[in-house]
């Protein structure tokens, strides 16, 4: 469903992001994707919602190289996936629910349909009687949840993002991962940047390790899930 | 997924959004409109002006008439037999005959010299033909031809044309009729400029909301149309208000003319902007604002992409 070959990122300004990145991501899998600030591990995830183009490698998603793929058919590739971000990129004049149709608007879909397709990606996410409220009303992991529901409405094949609990305890941190679980149990392949090698080893997901901007390694942990099977 | 339905949906969902965003902000909106609207409202008030000017002096722009005068002391009965003649003359549409009495008392009733008059024993004024040439035959060489014709009767002493005049004031409304098309032209640009500045400011205000707009897979027509409707509203809104000025200052103007027009005698009434004027000025507006916004969003739109 992702697939890195021989992957290098340099920005205008000349720094080498990442270089000779390959890994493959099965449809319906979830994967983690660890190592340091400034490991590449963002440029990854840009590369993947062509937010950025690969400058050497092939970069697939969902069947598509984005390499070639023209300007005006980006908006359509983009739509096939959905993004979390760390600073949720809600829009803090607009309410919960106007934040999470975004998608469907954008995609022109039916305004009856609407209604009902909000209401029920924000039960998904635990956040349903809230869609009147405004952004800042809600607390942080709320935002957060809002970003994951705006994200999955279209029902994204892929779902990727960007340290989502990295403003959250772990409590909170421990219940929007086991949010993005559920939407891989339905099926959605789904790719989580964090450096949280605690919540990664609790959940015994497969984990892409970043060092430098390479691959250090590909981690098939099988420890027992002991905390997400508490929740 | 997307129908006729959902288009328009989605189009009268961009056009409700851009007119609640006006609202929510009627100071700087009324600012942009009031100046679209005095820019709109300057040409228009221009061919108002125009029209009524030719309106007003349409019974002589076109009056071309000769005016044959006959040696004083001309009986009258010859002065009649010769507008027979004048009558099956090619190219004379009709003959009116002024006898010098008729014309003597009509200088009294309105010349305000009656007293001088009665002071005359003799009538000064000689019998007059009024000639009115036929439609064709009303160009500047037939007019010269017919005015030779008249002029080498030996009873006539002088065959009088106005066309010079005409010619002068047809020239008039020409420098005035170009001068409108310039102003159209400046103050189009005008309204484009202003458009194109505000709905410029609109986008960098809204900058992280196109961010995640294009971010979630809008494309460039989905962002950029509520900014085309914003200018368009805009456009219209302007319109109107030209045309509210123009009506206004028609009212105000419209006892003032017609006292002008009774002093000389006519029963001219101004005109207002007629329906065409008013739907083209709408529709042009519109266009206008429509333009305006699309350049703006032409420039800025494509430079905001998503960072992640």
């Amino acid at each position: 469903m992702i697939r890195f070959e021989r992957v290098a990122k340099r920005y205008p300004n000349g720094r080498e992001a990442i270089s000779g990145v390959s890994f493959d991501v099965a449809g319906g899998e979830m994967v983690f994707l660890t190592g340091r600030s400034g490991a590449g591990k963002s440029t990854v995830l840009k590369l993947i919602a062509l937010l950025e183009r690969p400058t050497r490698g092939v970069v697939t998603v969902n069947g598509q190289s984005t390499g070639p793929l023209p300007a005006r058919k980006i908006p359509a590739f983009r739509r096939g996936i959905g993004v979390v971000f760390q600073d949720h990129k809600l829009l803090a004049d607009r309410p919960v629910f106007d934040n999470v149709a975004l998608p469907l608007f954008v995609a022109g879909a039916p305004l009856r349909e609407m209604d009902k397709r909000v209401r029920a990606a924000l039960d998904q996410v635990g956040l349903l009687g809230k869609e009147r409220l405004l952004p800042l009303e809600l607390s942080i992991g709320e935002q957060q949840r809002v970003g994951i529901a705006r994200a999955v409405i279209t029902r994204p094949a892929v779902l990727i993002a960007d340290e989502p609990t990295g403003n959250l305890d772990p409590e909170l941190a421990l219940e929007v991962m086991n949010v993005f679980r559920r939407f891989q149990e339905v099926g959605t392949t789904v790719m989580i940047a964090t450096h949280d090698m605690h919540l990664v080893r609790e959940f015994g997901k497969r984990e892409i390790v970043l060092e430098g901007g390479h691959v250090r390694g590909v981690e098939d942990v099988q420890v027992p899930v002991v905390g997400a099977a508490a929740t | 997924m997307t129908g006729p339905g959902t288009w328009i949906a989605r189009h009268a969902q961009a056009a409700l959004g851009a007119s609640g965003r006006l609202a929510r902000a009627p100071l700087s909106t009324l600012f942009t409109i009031g100046v679209i609207g005095l820019a709109l409202a300057m040409p228009l008030g221009l061919k108002l002006f125009v029209d009524n000017a030719r309106a007003a002096t349409g019974d002589f722009a076109n009056a071309v008439d000769l005016s044959v005068y006959f040696k004083v002391g001309t009986p009258i009965e010859k002065v009649r037999q010769l507008a027979e003649r004048a009558r099956s003359r090619a190219g004379v549409a009709s003959v009116t005959v002024i006898p010098a009495d008729a014309a003597l008392a009509e200088f009294r009733r309105y010349s305000g010299f009656g007293a001088a008059l009665d002071a005359i024993t003799d009538n000064p004024l000689p019998h007059v033909l009024g000639i009115r040439p036929r439609a064709g035959a009303d160009s500047t060489a037939g007019l010269a031809k017919l005015k030779d014709y008249f002029a080498s009767w030996p009873e006539v002493e002088l065959v009088q044309m106005d066309i010079e005049w005409v010619h002068r004031f047809n020239a008039i409304l020409e420098v005035l009729r170009r001068t409108l098309l310039v102003a159209v032209l400046v103050l189009a640009f005008g309204v484009l400029a202003v458009v194109g500045n505000t709905i410029r400011l609109e986008i960098l205000n809204r900058r992280a909301e196109i961010e995640v707009t294009k971010l979630v897979g809008g494309s460039n027509a989905f962002v950029r149309r509520p900014f085309l409707y914003t200018g368009a509203l805009y456009g219209l809104l302007g319109a109107l208000l030209a045309l509210a000025i123009v009506s206004a200052a028609t009212t105000l103007l419209a006892p003032a003319v017609a006292d002008l027009a009774r002093a000389y005698g006519s029963g001219f009434q101004m005109l207002g902007t007629g329906g065409d004027d008013a739907l083209r000025l709408l529709g042009g507006g519109t266009a206008l604002g429509w333009i305006g916004a699309w350049a703006a969003a032409a420039r800025h739109l494509r430079s905001i992409e998503p960072q992640a």
